[in-house]
């Protein structure tokens, strides 16, 4: 893949996936300290209020879409890229857009440990795919 | 963190590991989907392995948003991370899959990423949060039972 439009392809695919995927979970994540702790929920209304808590938080429903978008991308992506660069990629940096994000968005206390198990597990995934 | 919150972070680990190995295992038994005909992809939920991958990754899901309830994002996404080690467990093992060196120093970095995480604290507390009230009130009453 010496080609630079294919190369700006296969960037542009791999961004998409990651920047939809890095939204969803830091939309869901703040859906979910919106609601509070599900525990608590579940003993004051049981299964069926903790759900509805769940489903009814607007950020959850746009989380949600922005994970399917997700998937979307990363089947459009396999259907022109082969699975082994895609997959290891995407998910890679996902570890590391959502360390950012979180510390940026979510205001999560992202410490020189969850950095270096962020990039551990980066590392990790990407391995895997040799 | 409690025993009964490392019991979620593991029903995550599993559930995902499992559900995503049990949809390979359905979809590579019913051979090459062409998008010419997307009927067959109705068909495969049907099948045993992929019906039950899904009801895995429902699960999943549910396990996940409850830890995302109680714990941060940062915490969640690498403790939950030993489920590609499972898988690789699982595709050598299970399926015999052909599994390189490189693929297992990637299991050992995730496994170190793991450790250095799920030593540290689990949750950022900004403030009181919505159901802070009701958990004191629920641990005063379990303290009092005690």
């Amino acid at each position: 893949m010496t080609n630079p439009h294919a190369v700006l392809a296969t960037a542009a695919m791999i961004m998409s996936i990651v920047v939809t995927a890095t939204a969803g979970d830091i939309l869901t994540a703040s859906a979910m300290r919106q609601v509070g702790d599900l525990d608590v929920i579940r003993r004051r209304s049981g299964i069926p209020g903790a759900a509805a808590a769940v489903i009814t938080n607007g950020r959850f429903g746009l989380g949600v879409v922005c994970l399917a978008l997700s998937f979307f991308s990363l089947l459009f992506a396999f259907s022109h890229r082969d699975l082994s660069l895609i997959g290891p990629a995407a998910t890679s940096l996902t570890f590391v857009t959502n360390a950012l994000a979180a510390k940026f968005f979510l205001r999560e206390n992202v410490d020189r440990r969850r950095w270096t198990a962020a990039i551990f597990v980066c590392v990790g995934v990407a391995l895997l795919a040799f | 963190m409690t025993f009964r919150r490392y019991l979620v972070l593991a029903v995550i680990t599993l559930t995902a590991s499992l559900g995503d190995t049990f949809l390979s295992r359905g979809m590579k038994s019913m051979g090459p989907v062409s998008l010419a005909h997307p009927g067959a992809l109705i068909h495969a939920i049907f099948s045993p392995w992929v019906a039950a991958g899904i009801v895995l990754l429902i699960g999943f899901f549910a396990s996940y948003l409850t830890a995302l309830s109680w714990a941060d994002l940062t915490y969640v996404l690498p403790a939950s991370s030993l489920g590609y080690v499972i898988m690789t467990l699982l595709a050598k093992f299970w399926l015999k899959e052909h599994v390189s060196p490189l693929r297992w120093l990637g299991v050992v970095f995730i496994t170190a990423g793991v450790g250095f995480v799920t030593r540290g604290p689990s949750y950022t507390d900004h403030s009181a949060g919505p159901t802070a009230e009701l958990r004191a009130e629920i641990e005063d009453a379990e303290e009092v039972r005690r």
